[in-house]
């Protein structure tokens, strides 16, 4: 870990008493959803994390507290740094603030996760879906969310699959 | 699916301003079958006139699902889909997957296979900004350049072609190294391209470059400044066609781009021809890396030895009794990686191309998503068209260089 981001993650430890995790020489900080506009505010404006790089979400069903992360990783361009957040959030009614405010390229990185998770942002301008159909209905990257193959028929569970066939039936 | 909702005017009122509700700006759907949109990219635009008043993306068009389709393959098998993320940077695509798969289980690259993985990831590259030139300047009404620029490009494509069987969908690199060696020809092949291309360019330039109708189409047409580039997260060409310095192999070096002599041309406007200028300049830069890596390129194996994550050779199936249970493990199991996370940014043609990967400790990516250039530019267009003329968006859109496939993934 180079020098800079040994002390901005003290820093932050200190001041928002968040728990650090280090993997592969990538260092993680987890952030109470409460807390992530303020750390994100912080880290911008001054730690010169002047880019959101990545936003998204991981899914870890059946787990229930946290279900979901949400991933973020801020980059700084002068200090060649990168820092990753993880806002654990869950499963039941499950909304974060967004950081809009700070990083407007977050508005369609919280617009797919709102598509592909279900995950509300608080506070985001356009919360519409992005990728799917307006219309659509669930959330495709949800680890409930089946793939949608079709599963091939023999003789032993064909009368199960043809049940649920959606063609007419004499 | 259940019936099919109306959407309803409340829905998208604000994305629209006051004028358009009342009726005196007009709203105008542009694709997503439009030419000029490179794609499936759809528009709304709120039109004064010929000026645009809003322009609010819409995509989704091209999404394939790829991230989860990639959860419930192997490793190696999911690699087959990342080609078609971004149809014009395949290489690329494989390039940043295996690198961090690479980084997920701690697997090494022998240095042949790092060289070759330059090579081609570089003239994908200029494969792919041949392309950007050629439907960039058509959509500027320059139809000369885009053949020219597809006839080059085909040189590339034959190299590609000869080192892994197919043109565009390679999945040449794999985890740990490569598919197999490059063959005798690869080397004349391209050397070739190496001598020709250098002329090609400079026609290039004799076409657009001082061409008073290409100027008066791209200058002072999309400024965004450094600092606004930075704060909606572009990367690459576009962010350094707005002065910004900053590439990833320079300063990020990954697979050995450290020893390799080149420049990264920059330009201050930030409007549409100072992109052109930064990737026109850029492909002679890759050229040069291309040549230096091929001068250097040494003999040696392609894949790693860590029989626990790649494949044996060929050869040794048939007399060693590890080398086809590895192989049979392998192909039918996967292998196993750590519980963790990673975050592996490159530079494509694009930008910044970030792949997430998550590993629950099985053989199948828990989770990848793909932090793809597009899609972050993309949402800058709105930012970058106000105020300008339908007939400039198309040249916005050309600029900032987008592919759909890489966008809605």
């Amino acid at each position: 870990m180079s020098k800079f981001l040994l002390s901005v993650v003290q820093t932050m430890i200190e001041r928002f008493e968040l728990e650090e995790r280090t993997f592969r020489d990538e260092t993680t900080l987890m952030v109470s959803p409460e807390n992530i506009v303020e750390v994100c505010r912080t880290l911008h404006d001054e730690f010169d994390f002047n880019m959101l790089a990545s936003q998204t979400a991981v899914d870890y069903w059946p787990q229930e507290e946290p279900r979901f992360n949400v991933v973020y990783q801020m980059h700084s361009l002068p200090q060649n740094v990168y820092l990753c957040l993880r806002v654990p959030v869950p499963g039941k009614n499950p909304t974060v603030p967004s950081i809009v405010e700070v990083f407007p390229n977050a508005n369609w990185h919280e617009r797919e996760i709102w598509d592909m998770f279900g995950i509300r942002f608080d506070g985001h301008p356009d919360m519409r879906r992005i990728l799917m159909p307006y219309e659509w209905e669930g959330h495709p990257l949800r680890k409930d969310y089946p793939l949608g193959y079709e599963e091939v028929q023999f003789t032993f569970n064909f009368d199960e699959i043809d049940l649920r066939k959606p063609y007419v039936k004499e | 699916m259940t019936q099919l909702e109306e959407v309803t005017l409340d829905e998208i009122r604000h994305l629209v301003s006051e004028r358009a509700i009342e009726g005196e700006t007009m709203l105008l759907n542009m694709g997503p079958q439009h030419p000029s949109t490179h794609g499936v990219l759809r528009l709304l635009l709120e039109l004064d006139g010929e000026t645009v008043v809003n322009c609010v993306p819409d995509i989704g068009y091209l999404h394939t699902g790829i991230e989860k389709n990639m959860e419930a393959k192997t490793y190696e098998k999911a690699e087959v889909m990342t080609d078609r993320l971004d149809y014009l940077n395949t290489v690329g695509n494989n390039l940043a997957y295996c690198m961090a798969v690479e980084k997920l289980v701690d697997l090494d690259v022998p240095v042949r296979a790092q060289v070759i993985r330059v090579i081609l990831t570089e003239l994908q590259r200029i494969a792919s900004h041949l392309v950007w030139l050629g439907t960039q300047s058509l959509d500027l009404a320059a139809m000369s350049v885009f053949l020219y620029c597809f006839r080059e490009r085909e040189m590339i494509l034959d190299i590609l072609e000869m080192v892994s069987g197919q043109r565009m969908m390679t999945t040449y690199i794999r985890p740990g190294g490569l598919w197999r060696d490059v063959p005798i020809e690869f080397e004349a092949a391209v050397r070739d391209f190496i001598a020709y291309f250098p002329k090609r360019v400079n026609e290039y330039e004799a076409l657009l470059t001082k061409n008073p109708i290409y100027i008066d189409r791209t200058k002072g047409i999309g400024v965004i400044s450094g600092e606004e580039a930075l704060h909606w997260g572009l990367t690459g060409p576009t962010l350094r066609g707005s002065g910004v310095n900053y590439d990833l192999r320079k300063v990020r070096p990954y697979m050995g781009y450290e020893q390799y002599d080149f420049e990264v041309p920059v330009q201050d406007a930030g409007d549409v021809y100072s992109r052109y200028q930064v990737r026109i300049e850029e492909m002679r830069q890759s050229l040069r890396i291309v040549e230096q890596a091929l001068d250097t390129l040494p003999y040696g194996p392609i894949r790693s030895n860590n029989r626990k994550f790649v494949p044996p050779p060929r050869s040794e199936l048939g007399v060693s009794m590890e080398a086809l249970i590895h192989h049979f493990k392998l192909w039918t199991e996967g292998f196993d990686a750590p519980k963790g996370s990673v975050y592996v940014p490159v530079e494509s043609p694009r930008g910044e191309l970030g792949v997430f990967l998550e590993g629950d400790g099985g053989p199948k990516p828990y989770r990848v998503h793909w932090r793809t250039p597009s899609f972050i530019h993309l949402q800058a267009l709105p930012k970058m068209s106000e105020g300008h003329l339908v007939a400039d968006l198309v040249a916005i859109i050309g600029s900032i260089d987008i592919v759909l496939g890489d966008a809605d993934r």
